[in-house]
């Protein structure tokens, strides 16, 4: 994977779209949604602690193969950094919870969740969202495991397949494979709401069962 | 989620050095609990001091059993060899805990230190006695929402049959601290005061007059790994779970049986089970009735309805008072292979 330097924060985009209208308006909600300790330390004069209350904090992390020096809130999720800052909206916001698997993504390796996941703990970590799966990123050629939810019709709606797909990576890299049994128990904690289970079970044997790289 | 400040620490030490000075502050380690908590204000930190840096996470064997980090994530636990080998009954009930996710993620520590998931617990619009303690102040919890136990006369079908007070009917949601209560694991913490160890029965409490309190460890104290003593029941252990769907569920009962067999007799046994209780539930009297006795299902039915003498029920968890001893027996068969 190539590394390159990238500096993180809002990115300079021309075209108006939805997405950046919707940025730039929930930056404004932020303005509006101040933390009430740090309102209240602003009443009382308390610089230092409302400058604590915003205070930003450096994380150095490598999402898709390209490192970030970031600055960040230390509440920031490691979901809401990838969505909203490093603009990687493949990661989904089921729950928000750590209940449905939508935001699964692997951290060094391992599949976890990245809205219980604060971004802070990711330093000089890994990160490997839906983007950067397939060898030749997001304009590449599909993962064997994508290639093969498409095959097996293993979605319906699509909100939860990006989190699907990268758990039914890691349940094989973990030899969590070995049945169908074997693979529903291991991907219990990615909810389908348009039940497409039995599809993407398929998907996975398939892929197991092909001996792909994955 | 409320702002907090963020401390990264590298030694133990610096770790509790960091939580003593000032209150509000917590150890932060896998996440998959406290950050839920924070995100629905259950609980408000000041601070957060992320522990993930601690060199806690090694597996090793000692001399009288193995020593589990207690910053070892909850699959490298499940999934190593001397796990599986020496003390499959961890291995199970971790898996049988969570999401493959969650588990990469989730501590030995941390799953120690998880909290009910009692529905009034997590709604602060909800009385809850455990939440917002009677009189909050420094050690007795944060005042946050209504006291009172909603569970009592409430929605109760997860809650407690076993150990309950006035005050508060939750359960303790862990799988593997019921393996851990079994096999008569230690726990190892150290502290401002030093090092100390608790045997692990003794390290969840019942809820009494200060359901706010799910453990005895002292304030700033830090739990540095878990002991488990070489025993002779992994040819026949089984952790049975019960719960709404076949899995990524909490339990409903489950049990934990460990057994030391000989030619169809019980040498020695070791019986917990979870989802009844605000603690790992260990059934001594079931335990001392089996010892010596054959196994058979004559008595393994004895040694349930003892292991059930003193449960109560609350309403809509009244099902628990069949389902727990059906869940004994079932448990015991499976584990002396005569299911």
């Amino acid at each position: 994977m190539n590394q390159h330097e990238h500096t993180g924060g809002e990115s300079a985009s021309a075209d108006s779209s939805r997405r950046s209208f919707l940025k730039q308006s929930s930056a404004l909600a932020a303005l509006v949604l101040t933390p009430p300790t740090a309102m209240a330390a602003a009443d009382q004069g308390l610089d230092e602690k409302m400058a604590a209350a915003f205070e930003q904090m450096p994380l150095q992390v490598n999402v898709n193969g390209t490192a970030h020096r970031l600055s960040i809130e230390p509440r920031v999720t490691l979901l809401d950094l990838l969505r909203e800052q490093l603009h990687l909206t493949g990661t989904k916001k089921g729950c928000d919870h750590g209940q449905c698997g939508a935001c699964t993504v692997h951290v060094d390796g391992a599949r976890v969740n990245a809205c219980l996941t604060l971004a802070m703990t990711t330093e000089g970590s890994t990160v490997t969202t839906i983007e950067g799966l397939a060898d030749g990123g997001p304009t590449g050629a599909l993962h064997p495991m994508q290639a093969a939810f498409i095959k097996h019709d293993g979605f319906q709606c699509g909100y939860c397949t990006p989190g699907q797909i990268m758990s039914a990576v890691a349940c094989i890299r973990e030899g969590h494979a070995n049945s169908p049994d074997e693979v529903r128990e291991y991907m219990s904690g990615n909810i389908c709401r348009c039940g497409a289970y039995a599809n993407i079970v398929d998907a996975i044997m398939d892929v197991k069962k092909g001996g792909a790289k994955v | 989620m409320n702002p907090f400040q963020f401390t990264r620490v590298t030694t133990p030490k610096a770790a509790i050095t960091a939580i003593t000075k000032e209150n509000g502050t917590y150890f932060l380690a896998g996440g998959t609990n406290l950050i839920d908590l924070m995100k629905r204000e259950v609980i408000i930190p000041e601070r957060l001091v992320d522990i993930n840096k601690l060199p806690l996470a090694t597996i090793e064997k000692t001399a009288t059993g193995l020593r589990i980090g207690a910053m070892a994530k909850n699959s490298t636990v499940a999934d190593h060899e001397l796990v599986k080998k020496h003390f499959p009954l961890l291995s199970q009930a971790l898996n049988a805990g969570a999401s493959a996710q969650l588990r990469n993620m989730a501590t030995v520590g941390g799953n120690m230190m998880q909290r009910t998931r009692c529905p009034y617990f997590y709604d602060n619009s909800m009385p809850c006695n455990k939440r917002s303690p009677v009189q909050a102040g420094p050690d007795k919890g944060q005042a946050n929402g209504p006291t009172g136990c909603g569970a009592i006369g409430g929605i109760n079908r997860m809650h407690a049959i076993f150990g309950t007070s006035t005050k508060c009917i939750a359960v303790h949601p862990s799988d593997m601290c019921i393996a851990l209560v079994a096999l008569d694991a230690t726990v190892n913490v150290s502290g401002p005061k030093g090092d100390r160890q608790i045997p692990f029965s003794d390290f969840h409490r019942l809820p009494g007059d200060m359901p706010q309190k799910d453990n005895t460890l002292q304030p700033g104290e830090l739990i540095m790994s878990v002991d488990l003593p070489t025993n002779r029941f992994s040819d026949n252990s089984h952790y049975l779970k019960v719960r709404d769907r076949a899995s990524y569920a909490f339990a409903l009962i489950s049990v934990g049986v460990a057994i030391d067999m000989k030619r169809g007799t019980i040498q020695d046994v070791r019986l917990a089970m979870g989802g009844v209780a605000h603690k790992p539930w260990r059934l001594t009297a079931a335990e001392a009735f089996l010892k010596g006795k054959p196994a058979t299902e004559a008595n393994f039915k004895q040694a349930a309805a003892l292991a059930m003498q003193g449960a109560k029920g609350y309403g809509e968890n009244d099902f628990k008072l069949t389902l727990a001893p059906n869940s004994i027996v079932d448990a015991l068969k499976t584990a002396a292979k005569t299911a």
